[in-house]
């Protein structure tokens, strides 16, 4: 069994540099695929014209919500409005702890929450977590038929 | 109609004809009879004088007790056509000779009776005693009369009676038409006014006077009072007007303000979407920079540790703290900012709970710190019980700060009623201040310590105020430097 992908949505280079850092400091190695924006995400989950969608569904999304284009929300209401990635773990991990972003982010059916910490010592400590978690502990969905 | 409903008219007439009528048949009766006694009278001795001489005349006759000479002379009396039937009795009481010759039994009577005259059955009857020389009585003359001229007398007099009677009458009530107007008219003439006056709430008509007698009086008072309720009206009038001018003009004011209050609301509105907008944007964005500055700092004291040397470490390490700090700065603000922009829920809140609650937490965080908190049981306050806890929190912990170089740290969360109302008061026996600067405590990045003394961003009391304030409360302080700061709340 391969081991879980996982896609890393972050417009911001800075944060998809530290969070590829935290999590290899921690010897999580599992292959990430990086969407710069909403419109990639929903295009690698979905497939375009011209490309079809990943063969393989990720094992944890982690999204970020201020994203240019289609915006975090969008895509986690459009990962869990398709039968394909309607039970696909999405953590949202942002800047913010507004509460109108967690009470919209658990409402669209977020898996969690995080909010990324400025200490990099801490952040990389979250990120270790999640990756524990969601790629070691958790016991992920059955994985559907591929379309 | 009732008489009681009659009009004042009618009645005054009728009472003027019943007295003046009854006056007249009084009188009329009173006439009426005298006429009568008079004539019955006159009659009686009429007859008397005429029964005297033909008494003479018959005393031959009866001496010779001559029947035919006594017939004769009685028949004399066919001249007075009023005579109904005379006879001439004997000293011993037999007829003699009767008028008319052959009378009828019930004419004379059998036997004289005694002497006198008298009215009888509707007759004038007499008997008259026949004497000679005086005192030698030779019998008795009987003479009756029909009393037809009475009773024409009395019917004459009746006509007359009634036709007087009519005429005053008439007279009567052609003066008590024109008479009883004197009273009635200026009654009427209330009672008009009156009428139109309720009928109409026409107050400025005014009763006519017609002298000044009682109804003068009357007709004068309610004209007085006429007159003061059509003052009164005006005055009410005039009063209402004002008032509905006053009512306009408030009105006008009001919705001047409302239009005013509207376009602040508005505004205040559009400042808040705006706030908010921001407030997401700074949560957002912000922050992002300040990781990317402390993350890569870190990763440079990770991978190039030995080429940054002492130097190079401690300015990186400095660099971190200020993006940390700067990051907390940040959070407090949105803080602050959340503060007056979350919709508040106000319920019964149990305070002594809460802070229960908070110094809970902090306890399990800093285990190492001995601080003694007392909090009183059962304070209970309305409120939104997420801003309360945060004023709660942030006084507390600023207790549990500020007290941080007190060998023994107090402290206390109590209320005390004051002119009936609840004040909470939250005391440490820390640090305290300097009263001079009371004023500076609760504004946004204030501080009465360096950070290196005691650290803090200086918005954790400003946004203490900003809550009480919202729950419509105040907030002071009392403090003398190092011996502790007391805080004063209400809500």
């Amino acid at each position: 069994m391969n081991p879980g992908k996982i896609l890393l949505v972050e417009d911001n280079p800075d944060d998809v540099t530290l969070t590829m850092r935290a999590l290899k400091s921690h010897n999580i190695t599992n292959e990430v695929v990086v969407a710069q924006d909403g419109v990639e995400a929903i295009d690698y989950l979905f497939g375009t014209k011209v490309r079809p969608a990943a063969a393989d569904l990720p094992a944890v999304v982690l999204l970020d919500l201020k994203l240019p284009k289609v915006n975090g929300m969008e895509v986690l209401q459009r990962i869990r409005s398709e039968e394909r990635t309607r039970l696909l773990p999405v953590v949202i991990l942002t800047s913010s702890d507004e509460e109108r972003d967690v009470m919209d982010g658990y409402s669209l059916g977020a898996n969690s929450y995080v909010r990324k910490p400025v200490d990099f010592v801490e952040f990389t400590k979250a990120a270790q977590q999640l990756g524990l978690y969601w790629l070691l502990m958790n016991q992920a969905p059955p994985s559907p038929r591929a379309p | 109609m009732a008489i009681r409903d009659w009009p004042i008219k009618r009645k005054l007439t009728a009472i003027l004809l019943l007295i003046s009528g009854l006056v007249l048949v009084l009188t009329s009766a009173a006439f009426v009879t005298y006429q009568v006694v008079t004539f019955r009278n006159t009659m009686r001795d009429n007859v008397a004088t005429r029964s005297r001489i033909l008494a003479a005349n018959s005393t031959a006759a009866l001496a010779f007790a001559n029947e035919a000479d006594a017939t004769e002379l009685l028949g004399a009396l066919k001249y007075d056509p009023h005579m109904v039937a005379a006879a001439l009795y004997d000293r011993n009481g037999r007829i003699l000779a009767t008028y008319p010759p052959a009378a009828a039994a019930d004419l004379v009577p059998p036997a004289p009776q005694p002497d006198g005259y008298r009215f009888e059955g509707g007759r004038l009857v007499g008997f008259t005693p026949v004497a000679q020389g005086g005192n030698q009585r030779l019998g008795t003359l009987y003479i009756a009369s029909n009393t037809k001229a009475v009773s024409d007398a009395l019917r004459l007099s009746g006509i007359i009676a009634v036709v007087v009677l009519a005429i005053a009458m008439l007279a009567a009530y052609a003066l008590a038409a024109v008479l009883q107007g004197r009273i009635s008219a200026p009654i009427l003439a209330l009672a008009e006014t009156a009428t139109a006056a309720s009928t109409r709430q026409d107050y400025s008509v005014r009763a006519p006077k017609f002298g000044e007698d009682e109804l003068g009086t009357l007709t004068d008072a309610f004209n007085q009072m006429l007159g003061r309720i059509e003052e009164q009206k005006k005055e009410l009038q005039q009063h209402a007007k004002i008032l509905e001018q006053r009512v306009a003009e408030r009105t006008q004011e009001l919705e001047h303000r409302n239009e005013a209050l509207r376009r602040n609301t508005a505004e205040l509105l559009a400042a808040n979407t705006e706030l908010d907008a921001f407030a997401y944007s700074v949560s957002h964005d912000l922050r992002a920079p300040l990781r990317s500055i402390d993350g890569f700092s870190q990763v440079l004291l990770e991978d190039f540790a030995t080429q940054l040397g002492d130097a190079g470490r401690d300015s990186l390490h400095r660099v971190r703290a200020a993006s940390q700090r700067m990051a907390t700065l940040i959070d407090d603000l949105l803080k602050l900012a959340r503060v007056t922009r979350t919709e508040m829920r106000t319920e019964r809140v149990d305070l002594s709970a809460v802070a229960r609650d908070i110094v809970g937490d902090i306890q399990r965080a800093t285990p190492d710190r001995q601080v003694e908190f007392t909090i009183a049981p059962g304070l209970e306050a309305e409120g939104d019980a997420r801003l309360l806890r945060v004023v709660l929190d942030n006084l507390l912990r600023n207790g549990w700060k500020y007290t941080g170089k007190q060998p023994q740290p107090r402290v206390a969360f109590t209320a005390v009623d004051e002119n009936g109302s609840r004040v909470f008061v939250v005391k440490d026996n820390g640090a305290g201040f300097d009263m001079q600067y009371a004023d500076k405590l609760f504004g946004v990045f204030q501080r009465l310590h360096s950070a290196a003394e005691f650290e803090g961003t200086g918005v954790g009391l400003a946004t203490v105020r900003r809550i009480i304030t919202r729950h419509g409360g105040r907030i002071w302080a009392e403090g003398v430097v190092d011996q502790g700061a007391t805080f004063y709340f209400t809500l």
